[in-house]
């Protein structure tokens, strides 16, 4: 039976489902746990609580839940304008570069009201610019672009070793990073604004570009809905014949989507570069940019499916941190084949259980009708 | 329910196909209830009815790609339980769908062989094929060169690539859905006589159409289906196509019949000289072509899909640019050089219904309010400057919904859930709305039911009376001659012939669309 | 996705070693030491097993049980030996230059407790940081891989174009034209993400092309990338030299020795020496001297090595921890004029 046109009360498509994929991962995870001899019971728990239960704990979660935010909303945009941005690694790194390249000529002679948003401004327009290129060859000469932001990525991993190893490096350092830039420059922690407020909290490195991330998701909504640009990047999204028609040029949306993508993705670089590391260091989007297509996939390209599949990713990273920790037994790779498992089963196989869970809810449904 | 049973008896046989009580449902929608049908063995039975009566619903049970919720089936006396085409195939149904199910870079042999080798070889399932088709090719006269890439046939003759596919799998019950959309009235000919044949041979055919006119001239029994329901089946020879539309629609339609006018004095809307489109691939789709449309005038552009007739609307919307040659459109004038975009051609008054709805005219994602601002929402009247004025635009479209009778008229609802009719009548309202001096109108009814068919017809005669000029565009000969004061023929890009809507006849033009009136005259 | 991901978690860096041992007192028994490797993972043929090997001979000898830690992301590295000290750990040990700010910030925040690091120094009282003349370990397997090469012509294969690699480079290049001055090295760097540090694949196809162009001894310094340099040079009658550990069994025959980086030594020493009580902040240097670097000899490569290499090997060696000849360490001055 042809299950795909039936059409599901949205609770079940948004919110059940979902939460079936995620339970049927963990009962696989679970059985790798069992498999090496450890209570899968126990493994979940601690999870949970390494990621929720103490005040750090939730610190480093929304920390890394910022990351996915940005490069999940980068993904997203992309996608409504029906273009795969594979490139949100490289665009993050580029949007780092952005930022390192403003601080060290900068971040001595200006304040940190100045110097703050001219750093999340550089992340945004060095990474639309790295988005920009692909976008180009794509609209006016053709070059696939889920294959030129793939080498793009490439391109910007080598040109970020060449300027960290031979231009920006500090002297005299061991490391290919730059000098730790001035405070100024520094996009305050949490903990640091909750104690102005006279609250103490755990260190954690959640800083104030997680408030950003979730404007940006705010910012992303109103876009795509609520705008006449966004009515025509998702009307060629959907038909390119379609946006000529209504005498949209596609391949400006092409451009456009892709910028906005691309910037959205550069600001991982704020909360990295500007909000934790204070310098600019070797491979610091840690991946954060594949990652995003995951979330953006299981978060349906919705600003607030994405928030929540962000979550579920920061939960999975520092849950994951603290499983590793806490059960030798547990190694890191075990960690990532856990990860996996939940991205496969929300996001590559999220449609799985779809036919089944149609046919239940058909069978209760008529059995109401009748 | 079902008023006569007088159907023609095929002799002693069991029926070939018998469906009791038949009924599904999606969701809340039901699509068949409670079908009874007969179609007696060596018959053409052909089914009627509106867009969404249930007519694909009830041959996708029969193909296999659904299964009924309740209701057996029958073939040849036997119930049989079909859960998908292979079983179908093997139970001797042979479907030809209306868009061919074809691989255009295969020969012939190679689409009738595909997904039916007698062998794990090539070669020796190719000479078994090539020996069943002669065979077939004999016995039924359905000649088809097998080694002919498909790409390269015309339609009629993959048209009788897909019946020979059926007919290869052994198929003695075949369903042609809507076979003539794509077909020359002379094509068509020819696929009656060959339909006329295989019934000669005992091969049951169910003919899915909405042209009424087809069912009179070639079927044994006549079914119709409306509201999921069969309303009627009865003799083909008993009745008569008002009959018919009636029970189709379920109430009286009243026969229009529109004025011709001759405005030749009138100005001209549109004016085309010795324009040339070429396309990437260097073909000329329009190849020099020169006419006029005047204000207050419907010319008609009738010819066989394909002859440029899509690329003339491109280009007098904006979508493409003259290669070649100028054109002025409501006193503009465009060149190459002096190109105007869809967005400007709007701005200037000219407004397109598109041909292909669903690809062009609306998004299937977006709801009807949405879909109805396509074009226009750079319109001051809908934004401000940048937020979209979302009120103001679900009220505009439910003024058009009410105006235009689109049904259910709610603006929220997606605009795929529309029935193409009501897709087509949102399409036309939006752009009829913005009082067009020139209109541009492609296939107005295709896949349009004929109680909405009506509506779009009043509505399209409304404009030019208004003094628009209008080009109409469609494949259906019967709303050309209905509807144009001018009809012109187009073949190959080119303009073949010209008559006066008053003294079109069907024979000279089909003739025309072949482009073969020399020959007979 | 997952195969983007696990990419990415990869090695991030060719680790270094250091040890530490906390400067209070502590009861032998007490100590619950600790350690955290870096992207490489525990698992990398290069650095971070050569802690591994360390911490484990320390496990073994002692029955004393360590917590450890891989970190995936650079954020973690601040996480994790906070995490450690917390815990109450001391030792803890990191592994590699990447993490030296993050130890700076959790060794100030945890004074009493004794940190490590290897590769890197964090000048603080209770840091003790461990580094290594990889320059003059190179130098030792340049003059062996010149003098052993028959073309003139000798091969380096990095893994990503860091400082330290440079620094292997370097000291390689001088070590070859020391013992032939009309050598020639041609350098190759395998990649510029941490996927460069385990990609066999491309560590044989740049070998082959070194070969081809007349290269017929080389020297691979990018830990499991090496494993398919060494085969190339097997394959193709070659030869190839190792890095960090002894890895002159993995071919005999084709391995004409290894340069030996003893992190291995250094990870076990801070454990150890923490508890014995011995531990002592500060910075320690290894170099020819201390026994930190050498080169490997043993029964699967002294067929390779002639008595004359043998004894050139040895003299230059002498000279070099008498200081009559002098190693120029690429990160001094970032260049490698010498």
């Amino acid at each position: 039976m042809n299950t795909s046109n039936v059409e599901l009360p949205t609770w079940i498509e948004v919110v059940l489902i979902p939460l079936l994929n995620i339970f049927l991962a963990l009962v696989f995870s679970g059985l790798i746990i069992l498999a090496i001899g450890e209570d899968p019971i126990k493994a979940v728990g601690i999870m949970i609580n390494g990621a929720f239960g103490y005040d750090e704990a939730i610190g480093y979660t929304l920390y890394y839940t910022t990351n996915f935010i940005f490069t999940g909303l980068a993904v997203a945009v992309a996608f409504h304008a029906r273009l795969f941005n594979i490139g949100g690694e490289g665009q993050a790194y580029i949007g780092g570069l952005g930022v390192g390249l403003a601080f060290l000529l900068l971040d001595k002679h200006l304040p940190a009201l100045l110097l703050i948003p001219i750093g999340i401004l550089m992340a945004a327009v060095f990474g639309a610019l790295w988005a920009f290129i692909p976008a180009w060859l794509q609209a006016y000469r053709g070059s696939h672009i889920v294959i030129t932001t793939i080498m793009f990525n490439f391109i910007a991993a080598s040109l970020m070793v060449y300027l960290l190893v031979n231009v920006l490096i500090m002297p005299g350092s061991m490391s290919p990073e730059t000098r730790e830039f001035d405070t100024a420059g520094w996009l305050p922690f949490m903990h640091e604004l909750f104690a102005w407020f006279g609250v103490n909290i755990t260190r954690t490195p959640l800083n104030m570009s997680f408030l950003l991330a979730l404007v940006c998701c705010v910012l992303v909504w109103l876009y795509i809905w609520k705008t006449q640009w966004g009515y025509a990047l998702r009307t060629a999204g959907h038909s390119e014949a379609a946006a000529v028609y209504a005498g949209i040029n596609p391949k400006r949306i092409v451009i456009i989507a892709m910028c906005i993508s691309g910037g959205l993705a550069g600001l991982v670089a704020v909360n990295e570069i500007m909000g934790v590391h204070h310098r600019l260091l070797l491979n610091f989007p840690a991946g954060y940019g594949f990652t995003g297509i995951a979330v953006a996939l299981m978060g349906r390209n919705h600003p607030l499916g994405i928030l929540v599949a962000s979550l579920l990713f920061g939960v999975l990273y520092q849950g994951g941190t603290e499983l590793a920790f806490e059960v030798p037994k547990i190694t890191r790779e075990m960690v990532v084949a856990i990860q996996g498992l939940i991205i496969l089963f929300s996001g590559a196989l999220a449609l799985m259980l779809r036919p089944w869970t149609v046919r239940v809810w058909l069978g209760l449904t008529r059995q109401s009708a009748t | 329910m079902t008023a006569d049973r007088r159907t023609q008896e095929g002799g002693s046989l069991p029926p070939a196909i018998e469906l009791r009580k038949i009924s599904k449902r999606f969701g809340n929608v039901q699509a068949n209830q409670d079908i009874d049908l007969r179609v007696e063995s060596g018959t053409i039975h052909g089914i009627v009815g509106e867009n969404g009566a249930g007519k694909s619903t009830l041959m996708s049970i029969l193909y296999g790609f659904y299964q009924a919720d309740s209701g057996n089936i029958l073939i040849n006396g036997h119930t049989r339980k079909i859960k998908s085409s292979r079983e179908a195939i093997e139970a001797g149904i042979g479907m030809v769908h209306q868009h061919f199910m074809l691989v255009d870079t295969f020969t012939v042999l190679e689409n009738v062989m595909l997904g039916a080798e007698q062998s794990h070889l090539l070669k020796t399932s190719g000479a078994h094929a090539r020996d069943a088709l002669r065979h077939l090719a004999d016995e039924y006269e359905l000649k088809v060169p097998l080694d002919t890439l498909i790409g390269d046939l015309p339609v009629g003759q993959q048209q009788r690539t897909e019946i020979l596919k059926a007919l290869y799998r052994n198929a003695d019950i075949l369903i042609l859905d809507e076979p003539t959309g794509v077909l020359t009235p002379q094509e068509a000919d020819q696929l009656f006589r060959v339909l006329q044949v295989l019934k000669e041979r005992g091969v049951t055919i169910i003919l899915i159409t909405h042209k009424l006119r087809e069912i009179m001239d070639i079927t044994d029994n006549v079914s119709v289906l409306r509201l999921g329901k069969i309303v009627s089946t009865q003799r083909t020879a008993d009745t008569d196509m008002a009959t018919l539309a009636e029970l189709m629609v379920g109430r009286k339609l009243v026969t229009q019949s529109f004025d011709k006018v001759s405005n030749a004095d009138a100005d001209t809307g549109i004016s085309v000289r010795n324009v040339t489109v070429t396309d990437e691939r260097g073909l000329n789709r329009l190849n020099n072509i020169s006419f006029d449309v005047r204000r207050g005038e419907i010319v008609g552009i009738a010819g066989v899909a394909g002859n440029g007739q899509s690329t003339l609307l491109e280009l007098l919307s904006g979508i493409k640019s003259p290669s070649t040659g100028e054109f002025t459109i409501n006193n503009h004038v465009v060149s190459t050089d002096a190109a105007l975009d869809p967005a400007r051609m709007r701005d200037i008054g000219v407004q397109h219904v598109p041909e292909d709805r669903l690809r062009l005219g609306l998004v299937k994602a977006f709801s009807a309010a949405e879909s109805s601002l396509l074009g226009y929402h750079t319109k001051p009247a809908f934004n401000w400057r940048m937020f979209l004025k979302a009120s103001t635009i679900r009220e505009a479209c439910k003024r058009l919904m009410v105006a235009f009778d689109v049904r259910p008229p709610d603006p929220k609802l997606k605009s795929a859930s529309f029935s193409g009719g009501n897709q087509q009548k949102l399409i036309l309202a939006r752009e009829l709305d913005k009082a067009p001096s020139v209109l541009l109108v492609g296939q107005p009814t295709r896949g349009v039911d004929i109680g909405a068919i009506e509506l779009i017809h009043r509505k399209i005669v409304e404009m030019r009376d208004n003094g628009c000029a209008v080009l109409l565009v469609s494949v259906e000969l019967d709303e050309i001659m209905a509807l144009s004061d001018r009809i012109l023929v187009m073949y190959e890009g080119q303009v073949v012939g010209s008559m006066h809507g008053s003294e079109a006849d069907k024979t000279t033009l089909g003739l025309m669309m072949a482009n073969a009136l020399d020959q007979v005259a | 996705m997952s195969s983007s991901l696990n990419k990415f978690l990869k090695p991030a860096i060719i680790g270094a070693v250091t040890a530490l041992v906390a400067a209070t007192t502590v009861n032998a028994a007490d100590i619950s030491p600790a350690v955290v490797f870096d992207m490489g993972g525990k698992f990398d043929k290069s650095f971070n097993q050569g802690v591994y090997d360390g911490v484990e001979k320390f496990k073994t000898e002692t029955g004393i049980e360590y917590r450890e830690f891989e970190v995936t992301n650079e954020t973690q590295r601040e996480q994790a030996l906070r995490r450690m000290a917390q815990r109450g750990a001391n030792p803890v040990l990191g592994v590699g230059f990447a993490q030296a700010p993050a130890m700076e910030k959790v060794a100030k925040e945890f004074p009493d407790t004794k940190f490590t690091i290897i590769d890197a120094v964090v000048d603080l009282p209770n840091v003790q940081s461990v580094v290594f003349k990889e320059h003059e370990g190179s130098f030792l397997v340049g003059v062996l891989a010149a003098m052993a090469s028959e073309s003139g012509k000798v091969g380096f294969v990095g893994g990503m174009d860091i400082p330290l690699i440079r620094r292997f480079a370097c000291g390689y290049e001088q070590g070859a034209k020391h013992a032939n001055a009309d050598a020639e090295v041609i350098q190759n760097m395998t990649g510029t993400t941490p996927a460069a540090w385990n990609d066999p694949g491309r560590g044989s196809e740049l070998s082959k092309g070194q070969f081809d162009r007349g290269v017929d001894v080389i020297y691979a310094a990018a830990g499991g990338t090496g494993v398919g340099v060494y085969q190339a040079a097997k394959d193709a009658g070659k030869l190839a030299i190792g890095v960090d550990s002894n890895q002159n069994y993995l071919h005999p025959g084709t391995m004409l020795t290894s340069m030996l980086k003893r992190v291995d030594v250094a990870a076990y020493n801070a454990f150890k020496q923490a508890m014995d009580d011995t531990w002592q902040s500060g910075i320690q240097v290894l170099g020819l001297a201390e026994a930190g670097v050498g080169w490997a000899l043993d029964e699967h490569n002294e067929g390779l090595v002639s008595a004359d290499m043998k004894s050139a090997i040895e003299a230059v060696s002498a000279k070099i921890v008498s200081g009559d000849v002098k190693v120029h360490d690429y990160t001094s001055d970032n260049t490698c004029s010498y």
